[in-house]
Formats: structure tokens, C-alpha cells, sequence
């Protein structure tokens, strides 16, 4: 197989694998809409870059026209969840102003009861998966709570898987016919931390200057 | 207002002294106070309103004049500047989340006589929030804060090892650190370390009804279910979460102290033990 041959078949499996990781979250919200009896749910991704939250799947209210958009993540209920770490049940949440004013500006649908949970994968925090409006007749108990956590876990690997493939595709986007090592590298890189990161792309930046140098061994 | 000192202390670690206790010596260790054959209820906290105990709560902020949270006597914000450097602040901006000010009504409902301050770790800019967070907790630390409540916590395993240096030193300096648990299978910190009192919910209306976890790491349950809390705007909301068990179980702390100041934290954990609902709380 040639080098361009390879980076094809390898883009293709990324391609699709990006569709079949948003099919699997907006299935995620679907099923989390369903339980609950709610209005709607939705996941937010972390974009770190940006420092923003946003919309990956909806399900129910606002669900043609959401994806894509973006918060900022520095307030609000989803940012204190995202950063704490902890779910976070609120009912009358039309009593908070500033909550109500937000959303209704940046959504068109202003909820009166939230339950908001963080998307965990080992150290870090993805995104949030929120599910408004769960039916009155359902009083919240700690079970919802638990069951929540459940679907966060599974919304956490999708998102991760999402992250990991959208990763794949720009590494494959920008490098040339060796894409699959770099994206492997690529992949590895995500996983570190800002410590451990440091000295590998010190080490790969210097492999960079050896490889344009053409030194004579 | 009093203001906390402004400048933090940094914890540099314990003197060293040689630890022993030489037989001339072991009469000038005796504990102040008799403790009664059976610790209850009523002896630990009955009739006590937190009176004179200092209560941090590391949070969001807390807005000063929420109806439901009454005067704070201080009230900082860290924020890192751009050139990473961490600083503490007036806060001015008081609560951008709503959840610090939550906090703050649930223990001022338990405790309305006691002293409250705001440590704002959360905010504009969230980003490198653990070490922001770790700050936080030193400079409170440094602050000799009787109580500091955390309904929060870190996933970073990079900041375990100094957290739990954090929790060990406030646990030796007589500041009681509670801290909320998680209820996702998920590794955090710093309500795992068990030089901290970690918190739970239960689904009981009582205020007051705590029980002890035979099975820890969490070591006690508080009520966390349909909270009616304080919120920003003056604003009162209904609430559920393990973060507001937290300040729940830091207002019974607060009781304690109130009329035992003479207790460690350890001795804290004991009566907590011994007057837990499921313990001998209910007699």
C-alpha cells in the first residue's frame, strides 16, 4: 500500500469514526431525555483553547439549532460543575436572574429545573451532560442521582472518543504519508499532562531540528 | 469589617521537636476537660448558635448581603495573574456561581452566630483552577480558620500529593477541613485523604441528622437532598448534591467548637462519632 494509499483508508476510518461518536452521544441524550422524563438534555464539550462550553448533542428543546454554539465557561452553573467536579440538582432555577437572562438570550429556553453533571475521563473534566425540566412527578432521590452518573460515564468515553478523533483527523490533515506514527504520537501526547508533556515535545522538537538538519552520521 | 490578614502565610512544614513524653512531663498533658460517661447530643452542641468560631468557605464567593447568609466578616478572591503568578485580593465581585453563596445560608441556618468569610478559588478564568484551588486552601490555612468548608474538589493527580500535605497540616493546626465527597466513580481529591472530614448525602429533611459511614472513605452522610439554599440575586432555590451535605455537617463542626473550643480535630471526629444519628445521636 502506498504512503497516500495508507493516509486515505486511515482518514476514512477517522471520518467515520467522528460520526458514529456523535451518533453515540446524541443517543446518550436521547435515552437521558427519555428516563427522566424531561424537556430536554444536552452534553457540552471543554474546549481548553477557548475556554468555552459547546453544545454537542441535544435532545428536545432547542435540539435543531443548537449544536455548535458556544458560553463561555468561566460562570454559571455548568462552569462551577465543570471545575468542582461535583453534580449539581437545582430546582426554581427561574429565580436565579442572571441564570434565566443567559440562557433565554443564548438558547430561546429558559429551564426551571437543571441537573447538571461533569463528563469525567481519569483526571479530566470533558464537558457537562445537563438534562432540564425531568418531569414533576418524578421527586429526585439520590437513585436519580446515581443513574445520572451512569450516563455521564458513558457520555465521558464518547466524548473522548470524539476528542481522540477529531484529534486524528487534523494530525492526519496537516502531516504528510507517515500520519499514522504522528497520530499515534499525537494520541500519546493527549494523555500527559502539562509536566510530563514538556519534556516530550522538548524531545520531539529537538528529533524536528535533527531530522531538517541533515546532520552526516 | 474585620479583614483577614491580607498577606498569606505559607505552610513551610512543622517544627521538628523530639516526640516523646519523659515521665516529669506527662502531668502537664492532661485534657482540660472531662468528657461525660455517654457523649450526646445535647451535651456536643445543644444550645450552642457557633458563636466566636471563624468559618471559611472556599467556594465561589458568597454574595455579603444575601438575607439568608448575613454579614461576612471578609471575603478575598486568588486569581492568577498573566504571568502565573497567584495573588490574593479584596473580593469585589462576590459570587459568580450562586454555589458559595449556598454554602454560606446552609451554615449560617445551623450556626447564625458564627463569623463567616468568603475564599473565592472559582471565577472569571477557570482555567488552572487547581492550583488556584491549592492556594486557596493554603492561604486559609495560614488564616487559622477554625473551619473551612470545600464543597469541592480536584480530579489531578498532580495536586494530590500537596493537597494531602494541605489537609495533614491543617489537621495539626486545629483547622477542620470538610470536604465534599464524590458520588461518581471517579478518583478526587482532597475528601479522600482521612485527615479531613468527608461528607456524603442522605435523603432525610433534618438538618441536624447526620450518620456515621462504617464503610469509609466517606465518613459521614449529611442532608444533601431538596435543600432550600441561598442563591445569587437574593434569591432562594431548591437544591440537591453532596456539596450541600458539606456545609451542612461544617455548621454542625461549627456547633461543636462553639461550645468545646478546647477540641482537636481529631477529638471533633470522636464526638461526631459518638452523637452521629446512627451512633448515639438519637438518644
Amino acid at each position: 500500500m502506498t504512503d497516500q494509499n495508507l493516509q486515505a483508508a486511515v482518514s476514512a476510518g477517522v471520518m467515520s469514526a467522528e460520526s458514529e461518536h456523535r451518533a453515540l452521544l446524541q443517543s446518550i441524550v436521547e435515552v437521558a431525555r427519555a428516563i427522566f422524563s424531561a424537556k430536554a438534555a444536552s452534553i457540552f464539550l471543554h474546549d481548553e483553547e477557548a475556554d468555552e462550553l459547546v453544545f454537542e448533542a441535544v435532545a428536545g428543546e432547542g435540539s435543531d439549532s443548537l449544536i455548535g454554539t458556544r458560553f463561555p465557561s468561566s460562570t454559571g452553573v455548568g462552569g462551577w460543575v465543570l471545575v468542582t467536579r461535583q453534580p449539581l440538582i437545582i430546582d426554581d432555577l427561574e429565580q436565579d436572574p442572571r441564570h434565566s437572562r443567559e440562557t433565554a438570550e443564548s438558547t430561546g429556553y429558559v429551564p426551571k429545573a437543571m441537573m447538571s453533571v461533569p463528563l469525567l475521563h481519569d483526571e479530566r473534566a470533558l464537558g457537562v451532560l445537563n438534562v432540564l425540566d425531568r418531569s414533576k412527578e418524578i421527586e429526585f432521590s439520590l437513585g436519580q442521582m446515581d443513574l445520572l452518573g451512569l450516563f455521564a460515564n458513558q457520555a465521558a468515553i464518547a466524548l473522548d472518543l470524539l476528542q481522540r478523533a477529531r484529534h486524528a483527523r487534523a494530525v492526519l490533515n496537516e502531516s504528510g504519508g507517515d500520519a499514522g506514527v504522528i497520530a499515534r504520537i499525537a494520541s500519546a501526547l493527549e494523555d500527559l499532562d502539562e509536566e510530563q508533556r514538556e519534556p516530550v515535545l522538548r524531545l520531539l522538537a529537538a528529533l524536528d531540528d535533527v531530522l531538517r538538519a541533515d546532520v552526516p552520521f | 469589617m474585620a479583614q483577614p490578614q491580607q498577606q498569606p502565610e505559607r505552610y513551610t512544614g512543622e517544627s521538628l521537636p523530639a516526640w516523646s513524653l519523659p515521665a516529669a512531663a506527662s502531668a502537664e498533658i492532661g485534657i482540660g476537660v472531662e468528657w461525660p460517661e455517654r457523649v450526646t447530643r445535647d451535651w456536643a452542641l445543644g444550645g450552642s448558635t457557633g458563636a466566636g468560631i471563624r468559618v471559611c468557605i472556599l467556594d465561589s464567593g458568597v454574595q455579603p448581603d444575601h438575607p439568608l447568609v448575613g454579614a461576612l466578616e471578609g471575603a478575598v478572591a486568588l486569581r492568577k495573574t498573566e504571568d502565573g503568578e497567584i495573588v490574593v485580593e479584596d473580593d469585589t465581585e462576590g459570587d459568580l456561581c450562586g454555589h458559595g453563596t449556598a454554602c454560606a445560608g446552609i451554615v449560617r441556618s445551623l450556626a447564625p452566630d458564627c463569623r463567616l468569610f468568603s475564599v473565592r478559588v472559582l471565577g472569571a478564568g477557570f482555567k488552572g483552577s487547581g492550583s488556584v484551588l491549592l492556594e486557596g486552601l493554603r492561604w486559609a490555612i495560614g488564616q487559622g480558620f477554625d473551619v473551612i468548608n470545600m464543597s469541592l474538589s480536584t480530579t489531578k493527580k498532580q495536586f494530590s500529593g500537596l493537597l494531602h500535605e494541605l489537609a495533614d497540616s491543617a489537621y495539626f493546626r486545629r483547622t477542620v477541613l470538610v470536604a465534599s465527597a464524590h458520588n461518581m466513580p471517579v478518583e478526587s481529591y482532597p475528601w479522600r485523604f482521612s485527615s479531613v472530614i468527608s461528607v456524603g448525602s442522605h435523603e432525610e429533611a433534618d438538618p441536624l441528622t447526620f450518620f456515621y459511614n462504617p464503610s469509609p472513605p466517606v465518613e459521614f452522610f449529611a442532608r444533601g437532598v431538596n435543600v432550600e439554599v441561598a442563591w445569587i440575586g437574593s434569591a432562594r432555590i431548591r437544591s440537591s448534591g453532596n456539596s450541600f451535605a458539606t456545609p451542612h455537617m461544617s455548621g454542625i463542626c461549627t456547633l461543636i467548637l462553639a461550645k468545646h473550643p478546647e477540641l482537636t480535630p481529631f477529638q471533633l471526629k470522636s464526638v461526631l462519632y459518638l452523637t452521629a444519628s446512627n451512633v448515639g445521636g438519637a438518644k
